[in-house]
């Protein structure tokens, strides 16, 4: 395979053909923020939060593959009041009351506000009336914390090989279905696998009887998954 | 069939017809105003005078005048009749013969029709839609023969390079290199697709083409099949749009019937078959990678480009697609030639465009003129101004995707370039005009809302920012913004237009960035200090 020539942040760096700006940042240490992107299922460049300046054009690292001689620069002055209002804007979509959360100190977003310095919102809470469905016997989801990243979708889909999650309605309106839009428990796909607590970033997916701040997610497993298959053949 | 079969057809079509024929807009404009109605009325009186050996009532495409319909046009007298009711047909039938008529009469020589220049209308008003007959005696169907039996693909593409086409969709992407490099594409089946999405605000263009004249698209869409080798096309067409789907369906049914689609054509190696995929109205479906996903049953939400469609489209497989509008250009550079088509236009955009004129304008309807035309032209011109002596204040190009431009800025030429200098786009050609009496702030709010609601969700900037953006607007036009608003809204208009996945939230902003510009006194005006 053909290696690449580049430059991030003014370092020169030499990346896989057919590998991500963020793949080849990682490799040489320098790293991205990222939310719909998790290690092992397809990239589908949702959250924007991985966006970086290529020559002068944005572009988000994890959809983006590298190329000969890219200039790329991953943290302006601009990225980061880009990637800070993104997460304002998460913040302000739905509610997110960190204090009572069962994924606080272990959450994505959370994590994400701290590190981009985000420290409040500027904008309108649109406090939509979102419902909590804990018909499952082991789990449940609350729509207030899901900021659609669909990693959810993706765990079932690609790693159990189910769909059983899949997104309803659009724009702000859109909602994480399972099966034809019945309660969880109701969803005869659902193996109980867990696959999705384990991908999901925030507290939007838990295990039921779960208080708050205990519900970590270790999504780092669903790489794991992926890999060892992919090893064993 | 062969080409003798074809002008067989055609010569039957001419011996078929009557001397005189009245020609009744049945496209939807008309349609919607009574004109199968007149159309049977028609018929009626010209049974009652017995002149039936004389005269032949035809339903025909849009004329464009469509604001002053429902219109009858008597052929080869070229009289034209507006605002015509059924209770008339008796008198314009009697008319042919010297009679007095009751109807209003058009001008044909008014600067609306006199300075257009009709190719991709050209059969407009003309041929009966759903008679392939009268297409064929109008010279269809030729080009695809000349196409498959004296031309080679690559020869095919090359001419349409060289006519400078660009495509009408919007973003104005040369086609003959988007043939080329679909043509070029590893792949075991190409598909060729057809964008009648048509979601824009004040947008009919793509829905009268296909309502007028879907022939022709289907003959576009089958050189470009011979050219890129594509087995299959998809005509994608939004539900909202019946009498289009209904007149294409018969089409498609016709020209299997003549073996104008199918295998075989024209005793050639190629196979082409054509079908509809029926969309549920979304903007963002407009959008080539979520119509891609939408015709393949998935649900319409685009993905990250590249890939393209040209490399891996539906299904994966190389695919070309193009708007309704640059398909219908296809047959007369075939039977013209390159260097007809790109004497017309300017430099850079090449040919014509057609417009659906709206909004506080006298003359709405559908004009194609050359690229180049000035604003002034088409909005003055053409349009004939603002109605009851109002002032135009400014264009809306582009749809919500597009800005605003104001009056002062009239001498710009229509073409690509120019637009996109003005802050605007060319956009699919939707051409929404504003008088005195429009405040801009809230058409901005107007188009703001339309791109918040048609937004699919996926990314984050477009699906929360334009409602963000929307409140912010509502807030300065209720009164109780202050500038520190005026900031966040740059601000946030600045997001959505970088970071946004696809073209509908990057182009979102495009009105509120341009209304900004152009009208900064009237955000001024409703600010609190
Ligand atoms: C939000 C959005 C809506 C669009 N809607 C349409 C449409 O209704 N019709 C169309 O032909 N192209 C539309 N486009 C452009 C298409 O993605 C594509 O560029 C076009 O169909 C290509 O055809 P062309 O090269 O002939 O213009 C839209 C693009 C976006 C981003
Ligand atoms: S528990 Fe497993 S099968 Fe059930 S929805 Fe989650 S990932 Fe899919
Ligand atoms: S439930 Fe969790 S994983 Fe699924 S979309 Fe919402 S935030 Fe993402
Ligand atoms: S820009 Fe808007 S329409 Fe396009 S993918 Fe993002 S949310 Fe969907
Ligand atoms: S991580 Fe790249 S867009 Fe979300
Ligand atoms: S619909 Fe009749 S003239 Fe346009």
């Amino acid at each position: 395979m053909a290696a690449k020539t580049l430059k991030i942040n003014g370092t020169m760096i030499s990346a896989r053909e057919g590998e991500s700006i963020l793949e080849a940042a990682r490799d040489s240490g320098v790293s991205i923020p990222t939310l719909c992107h998790l290690d092992g299922l397809s990239d589908v460049g949702a959250c924007r939060l991985c966006i970086v300046d290529v020559g002068g054009r944005l572009r988000p690292a994890c959809t983006t593959a590298v190329a000969e001689g890219m200039d790329i620069q991953t943290n302006t002055e601009q990225l980061r009041a880009y990637r800070r209002q993104i997460v304002e804007l998460l913040f302000a979509e739905r509610g997110h009351v960190c204090a009572v959360c069962v994924a606080s100190g272990h959450c994505e977003l959370q994590n994400l506000a701290v590190s981009l310095g985000m420290d409040h919102v500027r904008y309108d809470y649109l406090a939509p009336t979102c419902t909590v469905d804990i018909s499952h016997q082991r789990f449940g989801i609350d729509h207030n914390r899901c900021v659609l990243c669909t990693r959810c979708v993706r765990a079932c889909d690609e790693v159990e090989g189910v769909h059983t999650w899949d997104i309803s309605g659009r724009g702000t309106s859109a909602r994480i279905i399972s099966d034809l839009n019945q309660p969880w428990g109701d969803a005869e796909s659902c193996t109980s696998c867990g696959k999705c607590l384990l991908a999901c970033p925030t507290g939007a997916l838990f295990q039921r009887g779960s208080t708050v701040a205990e519900m970590e997610h270790a999504s780092g497993r669903i790489a794991v998954i992926v890999e060892s298959r992919r090893v064993r053949g | 069939m062969d080409l003798h079969e074809l002008q067989q057809i055609a010569r039957r079509e001419r011996e078929r017809r009557r001397r005189i024929r009245i020609h009744c807009c049945t496209s939807l404009g008309c349609h919607a105003s009574n004109a199968i109605e007149i159309k049977r009325r028609l018929e009626e009186a010209v049974i009652a005078a017995g002149l039936e050996g004389e005269i032949e009532v035809a339903g025909v495409g849009c004329m464009g005048f469509c604001g002053h319909g429902p219109m009858v046009e008597i052929d080869p007298e070229n009289i034209l009749y507006e605002y015509v009711s059924p209770d008339d047909a008796p008198s314009i039938v009697a008319s042919i013969h010297g009679g007095a008529c009751t109807a209003g009469r058009g001008d044909k020589n008014h600067p609306f029709f006199a300075r257009q220049y009709p190719i991709v209308r050209k059969n407009g008003g003309k041929i009966d839609p759903e008679r392939i007959e009268e297409y064929i005696a109008a010279g269809g169907y030729r080009s695809l023969y000349r196409a498959i039996n004296e031309m080679t693909p690559a020869e095919v593409i090359d001419e349409i390079t060289r006519s400078g086409l660009r495509g009408r969709g919007g973003a104005g992407y040369p086609t003959g290199l988007k043939w080329a490099t679909v043509a070029k594409s590893r792949g075991d089946r190409r598909f060729v697709v057809c964008n009648g999405d048509e979601g824009d605000p004040g947008a009919f263009m793509d829905r009268s083409v296909l309502e007028s004249d879907p022939h022709l698209v289907l003959e576009g869409m089958s050189i470009a099949a011979y050219a890129v080798g594509a087995d299959q096309g998809y005509v994608y067409v939004r539900g909202e749009y019946p009498l289009a789907i209904e007149r294409l369906q018969k089409a498609i049914n016709q020209a299997k019937k003549h073996s104008l689609l199918g295998s075989q054509i024209f005793d050639s190696a190629l196979d082409f078959r054509v079908d509809i995929r029926v969309g549920a109205g979304a903007f963002v479906c407009g959008e080539e990678t979520a119509l891609i996903a939408s015709i393949e049953g998935g649900r319409g939400q685009p993905r990250p480009r590249p890939p393209y469609p040209a490399e891996s489209g539906l299904w994966g497989k190389p695919t070309l697609i193009n708007n309704v509008e640059t398909f219908a250009n296809i047959a007369s550079i075939i039977e013209r030639g390159s260097a007809w088509y790109s004497g017309i236009g300017t430099e850079s955009s090449r040919g014509t465009k057609v417009f659906a004129l709206t909004g506080k304008i006298c003359n709405t309807g559908l004009v194609e003129v050359p690229m180049g035309m000035t604003l002034r032209e088409i909005v003055e011109g053409l349009g004939g101004g603002a109605p009851d002596g109002g002032t135009v204040k400014a264009v809306q190009t582009g749809g919500p995707s597009g800005g605003c431009i104001p009056a002062s800025l009239f001498d710009t030429p229509v073409d690509y370039e120019s637009l996109a200098k003005v802050g605007s786009i060319m956009g699919s050609g939707g051409m929404v005009v504003m008088d005195e009496a429009t405040n801009m702030v809230e058409l901005a709010k107007f188009y703001m809302e339309f791109c918040m609601d048609e937004s699919c969700g996926k990314c984050i900037p477009c699906r929360v920012g334009t409602v963000q953006i929307y409140r912010l607007l509502e807030k300065i036009t209720a009164g109780e913004a202050t500038p520190a608003d005026v900031d966040q809204l740059r601000a946030l208009c600045q997001l959505v237009r970088d970071t946004s996945l696809c073209g509908l939230g990057q182009s979102a902003p495009n009105p509120v960035i341009s209304t900004l510009k152009y009208f900064p006194e009237e955000y001024d005006a409703l600010i609190k200090p």
